[in-house]
């Protein structure tokens, strides 16, 4: 298939950026999205331009790197995926695609559609981890008897991979999905009870001293999650707050 | 705990706190209302009461009025600072895609409900407050209707196609704004996923009987003036 390729370009954080248009041809719909881009770059490297920056990593939807924007869509029109797991099948031939960087203040562009995700890392720094002793004597896992509904409920907040999708597409850019992932995984636990209270205060405060905004419940969040992270951890992440708080 | 409603969840906790009440005082205002279309001399007695009772007008009503002007400023403020998060926005943005109107638009159709109030105010509530703070009359009478006003007053507002149409309107950005706002406020309060449908569903009936209840006075009323 060809397409026409409408993509962010910015030289540096500094630059102030502007959308620029691509032309791709014979394009396989078996291929995925970062392929196609692939191939642009290629066409970009051989025509002696700057090609196009973008995150990626695994190829398999397990890093959360590969942001992008595509077509208004966090990681584009097909559910439950990645961009690296988007087939170009989605498209059909002679389709204009706009693609664009995650777009938040606190997701600040470096490059092209690269953003600096750091944020993210310091919120987790703030709390998103159980202090254990790990000087070879730690307890076997099986010893501690936790309900299957607790283990899959927390094993599922668990599979958030961090990319951003879910401040990507709130209207409030609020990072309250991520959020309430990671402190549902731990609440749901055992091994978090000790640390259950700093934690969620710790890692609001971060989240609130980074700039997200403020969820209002649209729940866009949960519906362009690629790993399906259920609003209901928004819900326990509020409910661990105020208990932490009285 | 004042940690707590300065952090950005305690913030959805207060909005939340506050359309509770909102949404508690709408119910009570319609059962009241209905009574206008089913029995207008029972309605006079209990606006009567309403009118004069020390509780509801020294105790319930600046609570109201705080109610009201707190959900409408934090609001504001919260889309305010959540426009601020997002400095640069997207050339293509598909929101239809993920959520619904009703939720993208809660602060137009708040400022629609806030736009009612005004009217809604300069039609009933000022005279009131005139009628009974400035004038001193508290005896609900007026001359040339046997009885209470109260009754006499609404049928006569509603003779005004042209409010009747405006009402109309705004009750049905209201049930817009309830349809989302309902279970939104749940929500923030850590509403869990076993009662979500159960509450969906009273979210649902909540956010059509009530604007539809408002809509079907004011018509019923502009017919049989």
């Amino acid at each position: 298939m060809n397409l026409t390729l409408k993509i962010w370009r910015q030289v540096d954080a500094k630059d102030k950026g502007k959308m620029v248009d691509y032309k791709v041809t014979e394009i396989s719909e078996s291929m995925s999205f970062l392929e196609m881009m692939d191939v642009l770059n290629e066409q970009l490297v051989n025509a002696g331009e700057q090609p196009v920056a973008f995150d990626h990593d695994c190829r398999e939807g397990i890093c959360g790197m590969c942001s992008m924007y595509i077509n208004g869509e966090a990681h584009g029109p097909d559910r439950g995926v990645t961009t690296c797991q988007l087939h170009m099948r989605m498209f059909k031939d002679g389709d204009t695609i706009t693609i664009e960087p995650w777009r938040a203040g606190a997701f600040p562009v470096i490059k092209d559609l690269v953003v600096d995700r750091s944020a993210f890392d310091r919120i987790q720094h703030a709390g998103g981890y159980i202090s254990v002793n790990t000087s070879g004597n730690t307890q076997d896992a099986n010893a501690i008897p936790i309900s299957k509904q607790a283990a899959d409920t927390a094993m599922d907040a668990a599979t958030c991979i961090g990319c951003g999708a879910c401040v990507a597409t709130c209207k409030n850019s609020s990072a309250m999905l991520f959020v309430g992932a990671k402190v549902s995984q731990y609440a749901l636990l055992p091994q978090g009870q000790v640390e259950a209270a700093d934690r969620v205060r710790n890692m609001v405060a971060q989240m609130d001293l980074e700039g997200f905004g403020n969820c209002t419940n649209t729940g866009a969040c949960e519906v362009e999650c690629p790993k399906g992270i259920s609003l209901d951890t928004i819900a326990r992440m509020n409910r661990e707050l105020m208990k932490a708080s009285i | 705990m004042s940690g707590f409603f300065k952090s950005s969840i305690g913030r959805k906790v207060a909005m939340a706190l506050s359309a509770f009440f909102l949404m508690f005082f709408l119910l009570q205002h319609l059962s009241i209302n209905i009574l206008s279309v089913l029995s207008p001399d029972t309605f006079n007695e209990v606006s009567h009461f309403m009118g004069t009772n020390p509780l509801v007008q020294f105790a319930l009503q600046p609570v109201l009025i705080f109610a009201v002007v707190f959900h409408f400023v934090m609001g504001f403020v919260l889309e305010l600072r959540n426009s601020k998060a997002r400095k640069v926005s997207y050339a293509k943005n598909n929101g239809a895609a993920n959520s619904s109107w009703m939720s993208r638009n809660m602060i137009w159709s708040g400022i629609t409900i806030l736009a009612f109030i005004g009217l809604h105010f300069v039609d009933f509530w000022f005279p009131e407050i005139n009628t009974k703070f400035i004038q001193g009359d508290w005896s609900g009478t007026m001359e040339g209707v046997e009885g209470f006003r109260y009754h006499e007053e609404l049928v006569h507002k509603f003779a005004n196609p042209i409010r009747v149409a405006a009402y109309v309107f705004c009750f049905v950005l209201l049930g817009l704004h309830l349809a989302h706002g309902f279970t939104s406020a749940f929500q923030s309060m850590g509403g869990t996923a076993g009662r979500k449908k159960t509450l969906q569903n009273i979210g649902k009936a909540y956010a059509i009987i009530i604007p539809a209840g408002f809509i079907f006075i004011a018509i019923y009323h502009h017919l049989n003036h």
